[in-house]
């Protein structure tokens, strides 16, 4: 595989901070009310291990497929060559597969969760908050980038429908095998 | 296939209407690596409290992108684009993918629009607003 750093290895086990004072929510019920601790503070902007994230051909064809898109750039290699593409160029807004680790990833995303300082707040429900993807250019297929991840910012917010909310703001960087930066993502999770 | 001098302020760009049900979810979350049940599981129970499978804010944000991906048609590159999500949009029901143009400038030589990008369910909220940013090549 390549990657930009020499000596590059799998991460271990990821840090975990709990949420000292935690409600767990049950199925059906909302959180109670907790607070961000100093240890949860000292989790903001630590950068987290390099991870490798693959662009293939396959895994292109497979998002392109899942949105909707019927451009041929996304498919055929050809026709995403008479466009001025190396290889089938990744649609907006896709971020590649992270190369998935029994035990290093997250089983329902995929997302490489070894190595990264994680938040232990015990809410059980996940909502996508908003998400930002900034291109110095477009990866295309064949190329494994390298990306780390750090916690941005965390808020502790109330609203009628889900009851207190754990708002985490994170932010990763991918970077080529010449370690040039390729993009930038931001995104917000709403846990409940 | 736009070009700076023909593009204006205000102008429509063409929409794309989806009513993805969930064996097209289940397709994103193949193509995307998110496999939440709350996506395509009837009987996961964040589904039950909110009464349906949603569908992936991700791909309504894909969706956004395809609007400025399929205007581009490949004549410029997309250098930044961003989206918040209000409101969710339960399986099997239609939303419309919609853009117009909020700006253009010549920025170091670059012919940048900014496109205002969101998804639109039929009681009219907006449920996934958004912009981009784009470089067209001519």
């Amino acid at each position: 595989m390549k990657t930009c750093c020499r000596n590059w290895s799998w991460p271990k086990e990821s840090v975990r901070i709990r949420w000292s004072s935690s409600t767990p929510s049950k199925e059906g019920t909302m959180a109670e009310s907790f607070e961000i601790t100093d240890a949860m503070r000292s989790a903001i902007g630590v950068e987290g291990p390099q991870w490798p994230v693959e662009f293939t051909t396959t895994g292109i064809r497979g998002f392109a497929r899942g949105v909707g898109y019927t451009d041929p750039v996304y498919f055929d290699v050809e026709a995403a060559k008479a466009a001025g593409y190396a290889s089938l160029p990744a649609p907006p807004t896709y971020g590649g597969i992270p190369v998935f680790i029994p035990g290093k990833s997250d089983n329902t995303y995929g997302a490489p969760v070894a190595g990264n300082v994680r938040v232990e707040h015990g809410l059980k429900n996940l909502l996508d908050g908003g998400t930002e993807y900034n291109y110095l250019r477009i990866p295309v297929a064949g190329e494994t980038l390298m990306q780390s991840s750090k916690i941005a910012d965390l808020e502790v917010k109330t609203t009628k429908s889900l009851g207190t909310m754990l708002l985490v703001t994170s932010e990763a960087t991918f970077v080529d095998s010449t370690g040039a930066i390729v993009m930038t993502t931001r995104g917000q999770a709403i846990f409940y | 296939m736009p070009t700076y001098d023909a593009v204006n302020i205000g102008d429509e760009i063409p929409s794309i209407t989806k009513t993805p049900g969930r064996f097209q979810l289940v397709q994103y979350a193949a193509g995307s690596g998110d496999f939440n049940p709350l996506h395509y599981d009837a009987d996961f129970p964040q589904a039950k409290a909110i009464g349906d499978n949603i569908v992936h804010g991700r791909m309504k944000y894909a969706s956004i992108g395809q609007v400025a991906s399929d205007w581009l048609a490949h004549t410029g590159t997309i250098r930044a684009i961003s989206c918040q999500y209000r409101g969710m949009d339960l399986q099997g029901m239609t939303f419309i993918c919609r853009g117009v143009v909020k700006d253009k400038r010549i920025e170091d030589g670059a012919k940048i629009v900014e496109l205002e990008l969101w998804t639109e369910a039929a009681n009219g909220q907006k449920t996934t607003p958004g912009s981009a940013i784009v470089v067209l090549n001519s």
